[in-house]
């Protein structure tokens, strides 16, 4: 079976030919399996946002192809919306993409344009808002009305509502409130675990990758630093630092433990997998005492 | 697509043109302009545009830039131009005639004299606005205007009003960039279908639009009279314009060609 995204050989260059021209992307390759959760990381700059509006079309690659599904999406570029279909993109900060009258139409926007009939679009906007937490009194008010927070949430639910087979998120949590943060990121994980979707989340928060993630993808101006499990990830800390990045904060005490002579994993990314071995360490160390 | 426009835009640059007194500049491109209808004549036009060539040349702004400005008024010269060719009489034999249609050697002359000044036109002025930068230029409208403050103009109101415009035109154009491709991503066919599919598109893309123009614009305001803001009045600058000696000497040059191109008039009359 061929990959749900495979990027070959993508180049991308800003204003091409011109005297500002900059190399954003240079020559990534990588593939993403289908129902994989993924997390994207890398220092402001470094072509996180550049990289992932290529997955639907946004932007065309200078060189290279983009495939979704084994299929080149620019292959017939009149097409192109049908892998906008595909695959959903939520932008940095969506809420400003919001015009409406109402929170339903706005929600409902996406299907429409996919030519859903009414029952399909309404079904698909209850449930997309069921999922986003927002109330049949919310999706009736403008979406002007709305606090930031409910504003992220309508906009996710938005593109949630096309039911997109892979959807990419560029920090849906930026500038909120932690129980806003974790509240957005645990909705999105349950989508990926409900209904298999291949997900893609652009973070600056070493945790919520730690937290959600399946495997990382690390990005350094313009190359793939780092593609691997997200054990393997956090476990090679000392060259993300290096890299401006940073790792969870329970992988540096754990880290500063070993330096400090204890017997532990590197790839402690976790709190409840560090409360496990903190444990079986315990055992261990009591175990020996015994003796 | 967007990020074509260029008015407004500056390219940065050190040469004498950039350097120049941006009063002087403002005053020598309306000269040019005025005398480019003046001297509409071959030899008139002739010299303005192997003028202008050179300015650019000193001023090293690369070829491809100037042709982003003219394109976009390329179907207004197309336009006049085959008004102007087929619509003028002339007084001898046409040199072509099919039905209606009778096209004279003046019409062919006027036409590429018209197309010309156009385009010196747009070039002239897109000098003007490469080599300076928006702030500096709405700074010397401002002291260029200033005696008008005497009639109760409110020139300094009228100056900040085109520095935050003109300050805020990238800013919006990245931002319509941004909506314009959050829409797409949710199936908004802005970039292909039907040209009545794309302009009923524009609604998603000019609401958020209007929305965070206002919303910047009271942010701007409170940033504003945070800092004490109370209009012109007694307001000092950090950067004092200061006429220089090689702007008296630039500006000479520039006004002997002017001169030129308006005595071309003695030799060909205008048209």
């Amino acid at each position: 079976m061929s990959a749900a995204v495979k990027i070959e050989h993508l180049s991308y260059i800003y204003s091409e030919g011109m005297p500002d021209a900059s190399v954003a992307l240079d020559d990534v390759s990588f593939e993403i399996e289908e129902g994989q959760f993924i997390g994207v990381i890398g220092s402001t700059g470094c072509g996180k946002s550049t990289l992932i509006s290529h997955f639907n079309g946004i932007n065309r690659p200078t060189k290279g192809h983009v495939c979704i599904d084994g299929e080149d999406i620019w292959a017939n570029p009149k097409d192109i919306r049908r892998f906008r279909f595909k695959v959903g993109l939520v932008f940095q900060y969506p809420e400003y993409q919001l015009f409406e009258e109402t929170v339903y139409k706005d929600i409902a926007f996406g299907p429409a344009n996919m030519g859903l009939d009414e029952q399909e679009i309404d079904r698909r906007v209850r449930r997309a808002a069921e999922f986003c937490g927002i109330t049949q009194r919310v999706l009736d008010a403008s979406p002007f009305e709305l606090s930031g927070g409910q504003k992220r949430r309508v906009a996710i639910a938005g593109v949630l509502a096309m039911e997109p087979k892979i959807l990419v998120l560029d920090e849906p949590a930026a500038g909120l409130d932690p129980e806003g943060r974790d509240t957005i990121l645990g909705q999105i994980k349950t989508w990926h675990k409900e209904t298999g979707t291949t997900t893609i989340l652009v973070s600056h928060s070493m945790e919520d990758i730690a937290k959600y993630a399946d495997k990382v993808l690390v990005l350094n101006a313009g190359h793939i630093a780092m593609y691997d499990e997200t054990a393997k990830v956090f476990a090679r800390a000392p060259e993300l630092l290096a890299l401006g990045l940073s790792v969870p904060e329970v992988t540096k005490v754990f880290l500063r433990l070993r330096e400090m002579g204890l017997d532990i994993p590197a790839d402690v990314y976790t709190i409840p997998y560090a409360v496990k071995t903190v444990l079986a360490a315990k055992a261990t160390r009591e175990g020996g005492s015994a003796c | 697509m967007l990020r074509d426009i260029t008015i407004g835009q500056h390219f940065p640059g050190n040469s004498p043109v950039h350097t120049m007194d941006p009063r002087v500049k403002i005053l020598l491109t309306i000269a040019y302009i005025v005398m480019l209808f003046i001297g509409s004549n071959p030899l008139g036009l002739a010299i303005s545009t192997v003028f202008l060539a050179l300015l650019y040349g000193i001023s090293k702004i690369p070829l491809k830039l100037i042709a982003r400005s003219i394109k976009p008024i390329l179907p207004i010269i197309a336009f006049t131009a085959v008004l102007n060719l087929f619509l003028l009489s002339g007084s001898g034999e046409p040199l072509f005639q099919w039905w209606i249609f009778r096209i004279y050697p003046e019409s062919i002359e006027y036409t590429i004299i018209m197309a010309v000044r156009i385009i010196c036109l747009i070039a002239g002025t897109s000098l003007l606005t490469y080599t300076t930068s928006p702030i500096v230029l709405t700074d010397a409208i401002e002291r260029l205007l200033y005696p008008l403050s005497r009639l109760h103009l409110p020139v300094h109101e009228l100056a900040m009003m085109m520095t935050i415009a003109l300050r805020f035109i990238p800013t919006l154009i990245e931002e319509t960039e941004k909506i314009m491709n959050a829409q797409k991503a949710r199936g908004a066919q802005l970039d292909s279908g039907t040209l009545k599919q794309r302009v009923q598109a524009l609604i998603p893309v000019l609401i958020p639009l209007f929305i965070s123009a206002f919303r910047r614009a009271d942010e701007l305001a409170m940033a504003m009279e945070c800092r004490c803001y109370h209009g012109g009045e007694g307001r000092t600058r950090l950067k004092q314009l200061r006429l220089r000696a090689s702007d008296v000497v630039y500006g000479l040059i520039c006004a002997v060609v002017f001169v030129l191109i308006g005595l071309s008039n003695l030799w060909f009359p205008s048209i």
